[in-house]
């Protein structure tokens, strides 16, 4: 289990339990790498790697850059609000482009779910998924379980509540994926408008109530509600959504037991989570952010080795 | 089909560590500014054993060491044609203005100790690096450098491999008949 199984990384779907195993065990390396003193390696220094963000993006895009950088690969950034992509230019037409300026590995993020397997099958460049739509975020989804294997030991039996905006979040998708191959059990909360049909299929205890979600769970990652992704009204208000699934400290304290709490980020404070959970010694979101580096640099390390 | 000749049993093992652990408590008297880095994977079997005869046989104990993966700092990483394991770092230590003393089995092209030197260097700026190898294949180097502690000297081919069998105490050369 030296070698992943995938030549691309374009979701939790298509890994098995070995790749997960082997992208944790070697991102524990990088981790320790990023603590050093002299945090580079030259691991990738003959790679170029491009990042594609057809979509907004704050930390994704910078974890990126930074675990390219640490691996001492070559990096060019390509951002769709300054680019030919709004002169009518078609996907494949932009990418081809980049490519034959030889560059080995793309890192895209683009608002139409499946656009990087689409860009998959017709490139020879491989493909980093940094989140294709209401689709996947599979980076995402493995720091968030290499940050409960981090924090409990094993994902495996501990149970995951992940509340919100579950319809628009591909975050979501990901993680139940990413959870349910690692032996954790998954609950989803949130209001049934923004529940998928398709949540039967994949396995997952659903929760009406915030409360008997959060006494199900050990750990609950918080969502955010996507609004820039409704096309239609599905929440009243985000006062009333606050007010019903929001977590607070009073919410908290209401339990009899302590739980942890994640965010993928961003955080609206005061929706989601109130700023004195946001902040509290039970929530590890920055040790997610921490960890979304030495994750990124596993993924990208290990494609890049990957022998066909 | 693999022909395989002995080269070390486990008495004269025995003999070369105890030799290779005295000649280091010659250069490093009590280990007080020295730490051993051993390179994974194989270098940290011989690593253990001279640890612990220093401790056993000269009552030297408590000396620094670490084991390096050097995976990341190799330079065929994406050219070799299998995958490369990486093994855990476990490096709690500093290097920072202490002598290192970088352990490996079998030194054949040195391009692993170059890739260790590099790997050693984030931990700190060691006052000092050597190398102590259980076998130097001494006509096979790709890069200029030369261990300060050899166990014994060995000349073979390309085409031969040396392998250090720590459960049998038993080094090998090992050729393949189709060679």
């Amino acid at each position: 289990m030296n070698n992943l199984s995938v030549d691309h990384m374009l979701g939790i779907k298509y890994l098995n339990k070995n790749d997960i195993d082997l992208i944790f065990q070697t991102a524990d390396n990088f981790k320790k790498i990023i603590n050093q003193p002299i945090k580079k390696v030259p691991s990738l220094r003959d790679v170029t790697i491009a990042n594609l963000f057809f979509e907004n993006s704050t930390r994704t895009k910078l974890s990126f850059e930074l675990a390219e950088k640490r691996l001492s690969a070559d990096v060019i950034n390509f951002s769709s609000a300054s680019s030919s992509v709004k002169k009518g230019e078609t996907l494949l037409d932009t990418v081809n482009n980049i490519l034959a300026m030889k560059v080995d590995i793309i890192v895209m993020r683009h608002p139409n779910p499946g656009a990087s397997v689409f860009l998959s099958r017709n490139i020879s460049a491989k493909i980093v998924n940094a989140g294709d739509g209401t689709h996947e975020h599979p980076t995402q989804a493995l720091l968030d379980s290499f940050s409960i294997r981090e924090k409990y030991g094993e994902v495996a039996g501990k149970k995951i509540v992940i509340i919100g905006d579950i319809l628009h979040s591909r975050v979501a998708l990901s993680n139940i994926y990413c959870l349910k191959k690692l032996g954790a059990e998954v609950g989803v909360c949130g209001p049934s408008t923004l529940m998928p049909k398709y949540l039967d299929s994949l396995g997952v205890n659903h929760f009406s109530s915030l409360n008997a979600a959060l006494k199900w769970c050990d750990v609950a990652n918080v969502l955010r509600i996507q609004l820039e992704r409704q096309d239609v009204q599905l929440l009243p208000s985000l006062r009333e959504y606050s007010n019903v699934y929001g977590i607070n400290k009073k919410v908290l304290d209401s339990l009899d037991k302590q739980i942890t709490i994640m965010h993928p980020g961003p955080i609206n404070r005061g929706v989601e989570l109130t700023s004195d959970v946001a902040d509290s010694e039970h929530s590890i979101i920055l040790n997610q952010v921490e960890n979304g580096v030495a994750i990124r640099m596993a993924v990208l390390y290990l494609l890049s080795i990957k022998k066909n | 089909m693999n022909e395989q000749r002995e080269i070390l049993n486990s008495t004269q093992l025995e003999i070369i560590i105890k030799r290779l652990s005295q000649e280091l408590i010659e250069s490093h008297q009590d280990f007080s500014n020295s730490v051993i880095v051993s390179l994974q994977p194989r270098g940290k079997y011989l690593a253990k054993r001279i640890i612990s005869c220093l401790s056993e046989n000269f009552n030297i104990n408590s000396i620094d060491s670490g084991d390096l993966d050097i995976s990341f700092y190799r330079d065929d990483l994406l050219t070799k044609k299998s995958p490369i394991i990486t093994e855990k770092i476990n490096m709690d230590i500093t290097v920072d203005n202490k002598r290192v003393i970088l352990i490996d089995d079998v030194l054949f092209t040195a391009r692993s100790v170059r890739a260790a030197m590099d790997a050693v260097m984030p931990f700190g700026r060691p006052k000092s690096i050597e190398l102590l190898v259980l076998i130097d294949r001494r006509l096979s180097r790709h890069i200029p450098i030369q261990p300060n502690y050899v166990g014994k000297i060995v000349d073979a081919i390309d085409s031969e491999r040396v392998v250090v069998d720590w459960l049998k105490n038993s080094v090998l050369i090992l050729k393949d008949k189709n060679e």
